[in-house]
């Protein structure tokens, strides 16, 4: 049995839980939020739509199968802090290179262990999501009541621009590419242009606040928009961008991408009271009428009232019935809310890329 | 698409009895979905042989057809109830192959009935391993190194291609019924041979033997949508080669990355939609090579499944229930979840606790098992148990298996099982087999300290689950000070342990835990990992912060569950429960379930008004009662399991419902009964209770053998032993008993050829009702669970059954019995002996409620709580019909076992047969326990003397039906003395070709055969076995073969007659 630090998670509410220090030791912050998911937990870490946020998962046993150079979605950790009941001795797995704790000192995240997850759970249900401090320093609860007041709020906060990328990238597998994608990156996951390059397609990755001319310059045959964390509304760039390109290119969005669609189609997001996280969520096709288990991740949504008249929702979350796919009908730009790239999570919804590849080649020959 | 409106009448098929491979998973299933087709308001008819089930209470179905599963008698239901669909979904395997042959035949068509939920060609390409294979190649599956063969010599070809040891397994079975695995070409040959017989299509499939393969199943559900959920996953922690019935299972998969995970769960999609299950639950299941990670498909089960019930009770999915409305056309998206009752049933169970299954084994019963585990399934139930962290979950698991094991540890040292008793010297090489108490061997080696790696190598047990093992072992090493207590319970260790580690009793340390404040709070099973509100009353124990759920508000009262299923301890104690519930509903009062058998209809959580999964312990007992506060608890109706703890709860200061736990040690505790027996001068054998050996040998000398002997406190006539002189007496004591004071030997005078009657009454403290006299077909010395008995009685004078009912009446009222009392009387010679009394629901109170329709156990409950027996009206049952129960044995499973009858119970299940006379009653009794009962041909009759004088009219009425005669020298001569033609025939070792090589020619297609006492029994063993595995009908009794011949006289006729119809 090895001997673990103390450490306390505190919630802005002033409730707080005693556990065991995780990963590397010290002091960290950002918004609490619980993801249900019984597998992926290296996948959500390096995700950067978490940027910000504290991850507690609600899965009990956390680093069973360990961590390794394949499964992870960016080249870091965007969690800024890790919140599990409890994490695994011995990892084992064949794949496995690092047991998670040591993965989570390498890239400094500070965690908490040991604590009823169950209990936070359902507190962040009932109250929503909220800030949050884990130390393994500081157990005064006066001093921490104070120092949670300065953590910003998610609402506002333009995330996007701190984990985008800052200069282009172009990739490719092959050497004739079918298509050339012009990818705006707001935080994007690395499974998403896997998946576009195993299509053939050239993706060429733009900074968060490209300007429409600089993508049009490089002549895409169409336009995606990332995932990403924090508040779209706060990407006014962005939306900025995409009122600019909407009927000129394809354009295909997800997650925070698809928020930024709807909002450069004048529609409205709000923040949901503690979001949707994890790979069982099901969605509605509204077209085929099936159901499909969506991987998710977002704590905002948009607001189905204020979408233009000429956008179709294509998607509904069955849980709580908010959009989670929307189309245009006039020019070839679509969404969904949730992760058809998986990684962590379900393929069901693998198929929503190919509707990308053949608007791509629709757009082509008109 | 909303519900069918085409279709009315749906035919239900059960599982009929339980067998080993196939429990009481089935009435759960079967239960769940007849609830749902009813809540839908169509038309249900049921068929299902086993009256234990709490599906054939008439209340359930508008019609319940107790008739032997068969196409004859399916056909004949079809015929007379009109069914527009068949669900043969939820039966199990019998179901299942049962719509085959309905189908094959043509029946289907001729009265235009249709499959729902599964069709012919899907069950086809899941069970026949031909197609399958086929299946999974088209869609690029893997799948083990291997071909399907229909014949031996087909199957030696192979042999160029496969290396050894390759498995072995056949089509259309299920619990791995005629697998086996072959490391030479002899047991090869054997093996192969052995599926051929097992499987229905004669078609086998020789794979290669995945050795230390990791082993996976996944549970999923399909609409007609095409929209298919996982349901769950979960994980073997022993390898590929040991059954998953009897592998230690853990939920959810513990050790695949979803990289992994996801691979898996589109293989099952791709898999369930090729095989074409239009509707309802599969079962998917995987092999995973831990080196590389190579995945390959093993089987696909197209029908809910034991695996599928655990899922259900593990996630909070009630999988059937959804089967069924999915099967009427609903899509998942329209049903709702009725957990949350908010979200839909189109969405994924995720799960915040880990759950541990772990199989109940009997091995003690069948002295010639190997003990070995291997892919044929010998375990006869299971235990589960729910935690928040695998430790916790684990420890519990074991403390619910109902062997007094105080958690994840041996017995203390004094009743330590052999098994156990043998790691002392450990020897790794003993760990490479599964076993029983294999985990409990690893745990010793880790003691000894040898290496992960090396018990890894050994077991093919993951690392993950070592580690924890080990973590479990150095806790007991450096933490078990009483210091940290806390820490201790949240891994998961029992009062019990605690007080062994730290000298203390476990009073003193459940007094500490009070004053420290340290108590379990209790967690939902929500399907959600908390992310809804749940409305879900399912719940179980945990030592974290927060509670999930307040007490229940109102007048409330606990029912103790049976726990496990084992021998002696079957379904009919679940059923017993579940009509507990149901009183006190009547009575005005909420119920509170405490189970932890995931297969069976108590732990349904719409059942109860609140379940909680938790073993049947004093200390997990208490702890819901601290919490609960409720007005009392009920222990009569979980068989033995609950009268366990019975005085710990009263000296607790529990209430106890009903018949007072006085009243059960009286009942219980040979000395005080036999003053009771005095005071009321009746008739009991003459005893001796031997509280230590001079005791022994002074009544050895008095004794007039034979005499029974065996250990106080069973169930199950388990230790027990019939002993015909002094000599062996002796040598059973030294062999099998120790004799101390509060462990004494009973010893009773043996009855020989006496009849055996049961009884089950009800009492109010004033008056007693008869709920049913039975009489037994064997004699008394066949325990009565493995006995035949009809009811009501067919050889008895009006006088013996008077005086029967007045001992009843008698005993019911002197031991102030509240509630159900069960007793066994043997009657000679007119004179009537009380052999046994027990004051709590019984094993045959379902027969005996489906013969009568008074739910005995319904009305017991009530009675507990306060009603009187006037409040019922009841009135003594004459009803025209008779019922016949017939125990079902495994034999079959346990190849080298004496096929003879003792006091030793060996029956897993029963199987009733309901009809207007003794003779048809018992005919269908036997096909319904898969009997071929012949119309003519060859008897063979050996008879040991006594028994002569009586085979004589028998004798004659079998060549009255056409039988030709054979008989052994003795009972041959006699015959042709008393002018019976009959041909003589060697027995074994006389010469040949001998009875048993006539056996196996299918020259003989009926053996009536009683022992000749213990002696020369060599012989008739030979033919036992030979018998059953031919399936030839063999009878031991003579009242047994009177009762067979009485029913071939009703072989031309089969009619079907629903339970609601006897009782107009
Ligand atoms: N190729 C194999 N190598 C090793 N063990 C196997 C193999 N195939 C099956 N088994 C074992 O045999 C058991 C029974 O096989 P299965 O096809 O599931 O029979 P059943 O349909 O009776 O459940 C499995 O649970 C597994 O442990
Ligand atoms: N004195 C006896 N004479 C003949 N048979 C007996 C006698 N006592 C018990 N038996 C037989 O043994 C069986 C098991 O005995 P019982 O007391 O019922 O054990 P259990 O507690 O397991 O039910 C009985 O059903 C009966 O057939
Ligand atoms: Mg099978
Ligand atoms: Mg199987």
């Amino acid at each position: 049995m090895q001997k673990l630090k103390k450490a306390i998670l505190f919630l802005e509410d002033g409730l707080f839980f005693i556990g065991k220090s995780l990963g590397k030791s010290g002091e960290t912050f950002g918004e609490v939020c619980f993801n249900t998911g019984m597998t992926g937990y290296q996948e959500i870490l390096t995700d950067p739509s978490y940027s910000n946020q504290m991850i507690a998962m609600s899965s009990p046993h956390i680093g069973n199968y360990g961590t390794n150079n394949s499964d992870t979605e960016s080249e870091r950790v965007y969690a800024t802090g890790f919140i599990i009941k409890s994490e695994s001795i011995q990892p084992s797995n064949w794949r496995s290179e690092e047991s998670l704790s040591s993965f989570l000192i390498k890239h400094n995240i500070v965690g908490i262990q040991d604590i009823d997850t169950r209990a936070l759970t359902i507190h962040i249900r009932k109250k929503g999501a909220m800030r949050g401090i884990i130390s393994t320093e500081d157990f005064d609860v006066h001093n921490l009541a104070s120092k949670i007041k300065n953590i910003p709020k998610m609402e506002g906060q333009d995330l996007a621009i701190k984990v985008a990328r800052k200069k282009k990238v172009v990739l490719s597998n092959t050497d004739n590419p079918i298509y050339k994608i012009a990818a705006i990156d707001f935080g994007m996951k690395s499974n998403i242009y896997d998946i576009m390059l195993e299509h053939d397609a050239e993706v060429e990755i733009f900074p968060a606040n490209v300007s429409h001319d600089e993508i049009l310059a490089s002549n895409p045959d169409g336009v995606f928009l990332s995932n990403g964390p924090g508040d779209p509304a706060a990407v006014t760039y962005g939306i900025e961008t995409v009122k600019n390109l909407l009927g000129k290119k394809p354009i295909f969005g997800i997650c925070l991408g698809h928020q930024i669609l709807a909002l450069a189609l004048g529609a409205n997001t709000f923040k949901m009271k503690f979001g949707h996280r994890g790979i069982n969520q099901p969605v509605k096709n509204l077209i085929t009428n099936k159901v499909e288990i969506t991987s998710q991740n977002h704590g905002f949504a948009v607001d189905e009232d204020s979408l233009p008249s000429n956008v179709t929702v294509t998607h509904k979350h069955l849980n709580d019935d908010t959009v989670a796919g929307i189309s245009c009908n006039d020019i070839s730009a679509y969404s969904v809310q949730y992760h058809p790239e998986a990684s962590p999570g379900p393929h069901d919804s693998r198929y929503v890329f190919k509707e990308f590849f053949n608007m791509m080649k629709n757009d082509a020959k008109t | 698409m909303p519900k069918r409106k085409d279709i009315n009448t749906i035919l239900v098929i059960g599982a009929g009895p339980i067998v080993i491979g196939q429990g009481c998973e089935f009435d759960y299933s079967g239960t769940q979905a007849i609830k749902a087709l009813k809540e839908e308001g169509y038309r249900v008819v049921l068929i299902n042989s086993n009256p234990a089930t709490i599906m054939t209470d008439p209340q359930f179905s508008d019609k319940t057809y107790i008739e032997p599963i068969s196409a004859e008698y399916v056909e004949a239901i079809i015929k007379k109830e009109k069914p527009d669909a068949i669900l043969p979904t939820v039966g199990g395997q019998t179901a299942l192959n049962v719509a085959m042959k309905l189908d094959e035949e043509g029946i289907l068509k001729k009265y235009n009935v249709e499959l729902i939920g599964a069709n012919r060609k899907a069950i086809e390409t899941a069970e026949s391993r031909e197609m399958f294979k086929q299946a999974m190649l088209e869609i690029g599956l893997d799948l083990p190194y291997g071909y399907t063969v229909k014949s031996l010599d087909e199957a030696k070809k192979l042999l160029n291609k496969i290396s050894l040891p390759a498995i072995i397994r056949p089509s259309f079975t299920l619990g791995g019924s005629g697998g086996s695995v072959a490391y030479n070409e002899e047991e090869f040959e054997a093996s192969v041979n052995k599926g051929l017989k097992e499987s229905p299509t004669g078609q086998v499939l020789v794979e290669e033997y995945l050795n230390g393969w990791k082993e996976y199943e996944l549970e999923l559900i399909r609409d007609l949508n095409d929209n298919v959920i996982i349901i769950c996953s979960i994980e073997n922690i022993d390898p590929m080669g040991i059954h998953t019935g009897d592998s230690i299972t853990i939920a959810p998969a513990m050790t695949l990355s979803d990289k992994e995970f996801q691979l898996m769960r589109n293989a099952a999609i791709k898999c369930i939609r090729k095989i074409g299950v239009d509707t309802g639950g599969s079962n998917v299941q995987f092999a995973v090579n831990p080196v590389d990670g190579r995945m390959v498909i093993i089987e696909m089960n197209p029908r809910v499944s034991r695996s599928s019930a655990l899922a259900s009770k593990a996630t909070g999915f009630p999988i059937a229930k959804i089967a069924a409305k999915l099967a009427v056309g609903y899509s998942l998206d329209e049903l709702k979840n009725d957990i949350t009752n908010r979200t839909l049933a189109a969405f994924e169970p995720t799960i915040d606790y880990i759950v541990t299954k772990l199989p109940r084994f009997d091995f003690e019963k069948f002295s010639s098992a190997s003990g070995k585990l291997g892919v044929q399934m010998q375990s006869v139930g299971e235990a589960m148990a729910i935690g928040r962290t695998f430790r916790e979950s684990f420890q519990k698991a074991f403390r619910s298996l109902e062997l007094n094991l105080p958690g994840f540890e041996t017995k203390d040292p004094r009743d330590e099982d052999l098994d156990i008793k043998r790691f002392r010297e450990l020897d790794i090489k003993s760990l490479n087999d599964g076993s029983a108490f294999r985990m409990l061997k690893v745990k010793e080696a880790i003691k000894q300290e040898f290496s992960i790696e090396e018990i890894h190598k050994n077991t093919g047990i993951d690392p993950w689950f070592l580690t924890e093992i080990q973590e479990i072992v150095n806790i007991e090493k450096e933490y078990s000070s009483i210091e940290n207590l806390e820490f201790l319970k949240k891994n998961g260790f029992s009062d019990l342990q605690i007080a062994r580690l730290n000298n203390l009793s476990e009073n003193e340390v459940q007094q500490m835990r009070i004053d420290q404040g340290i108590k379990p709070v209790y967690k939902l099973v929500d399907t959600c990992a908390g992310e809804f509100e749940a409305e879900t009353p399912y719940s179980y124990s945990t030592y974290e912060s927060e509670n999930d759920l307040q007490p229940l508000e109102g007048k409330k009262i606990m029912i103790l569950g049976g726990g496990p299923n084992r021998i002696g301890q079957g379904i009919e104690f679940d059923y017993c429960c579940v009509q507990a519930v149901f009183g006190l509903r009547e009575a005005g009062y909420k119920s509170i379930m405490v189970n932890c058998n995931p297969e069976t209809v108590s732990t349904d959580f719409d059942l109860a008004d609140r379940l909680y999964f938790e073993p049947i312990t004093f200390e997990d007992i208490m702890n819901i009662i601290n919490f609960e506060k409720p007005d009392g608890v009920l222990v009569q109706f979980g068989g033995q399991t609950p009268l366990k703890i019975a005085n710990q709860l009263a000296s607790a200061g529990v209430k106890i419902y009903g018949t007072s736990s006085d009243s059960i040690n009286l009942a219980e505790n040979r000395e005080e009964f036999a003053k009771v027996i005095d005071k009321l001068n009746i008739l009991t054998p003459e005893y001796c209770i031997a509280k230590n050996y001079d005791d022994i040998y002074s009544y050895a000398e008095t004794a007039n053998f034979p005499v029974l002997v065996r250990p106080s406190f069973v169930l199950g006539g388990r230790a027990m032993q019939i002993v015909y002189s002094k000599e062996q007496l002796v040598d059973y004591v030294f062999r099998s008993a120790e004799a101390t004071n509060d462990h004494p030997i009973l010893i009773d005078q043996f009855i020989e050829n006496a009849f055996e009657f049961d009884v089950d009454a009800l009492c109010d403290g004033e008056e007693v009702f008869i709920g049913g006299i039975m009489q037994h077909i064997e004699e008394a010395g066949v325990h009565s669970g493995d006995s035949s008995c009809v009811i009501p009685p067919y050889e008895v004078s009006d006088a013996v059954k008077k005086e029967i009912e007045t001992i009843t009446a008698k005993l019911a009222l002197e031991l102030k019995v509240v509630g159900l009392i069960n007793l066994q009387f043997a009657v000679k010679d007119d004179k009537v002996y009380v052999l046994e009394v027990n004051p709590r629901s019984s094993r045959t109170v379902p027969f005996v409620s489906k013969y009568s329709n008074v739910p005995l156990a319904n009305i017991a409950a009530q009675i507990s709580v306060g009603k009187s027996l006037n409040d019922f009206k009841l009135k003594e049952n004459n009803f025209e019909h008779y019922a016949v129960k017939k125990a079902v044995l495994p034999f079959k499973k346990f190849k080298d076992e004496k096929v003879f009858l003792g006091p030793e119970m060996k029956s897993t299940g029963e199987v009733m047969g309901i009809d207007m006379s003794t003779g048809s009653a018992f005919l269908k009794a036997m096909k319904s326990d898969g009997y071929n009962v012949p119309k003519q041909g060859t008897a063979f009759l050996s008879v040991n003397k006594t028994d002569r004088a009586g085979l004589v009219p028998i004798a004659k009425n079998l060549m009255g039906l056409g039988f030709n005669l054979v008989a052994t020298k003795g009972t041959c001569r006699f015959l042709n003395e008393q002018g019976i033609l009959c041909d003589d025939m060697f027995k074994v070792g006389e010469g040949r070709p001998n009875v048993v090589d006539e056996i196996l020619n299918d020259n003989i297609q009926l053996v009536i055969n009683t022992p000749e006492g213990p002696q020369s029994r060599f012989d008739e063993e030979a033919i036992g076995k030979t018998s059953v595995m031919k399936n030839i009908l063999t009878i031991t009794t003579l009242p047994g073969a009177r009762a067979a011949i009485d029913s071939m006289k009703h072989l031309n006729k089969i009619s079907v007659k629903a339970l609601q119809e006897y009782f107009k």
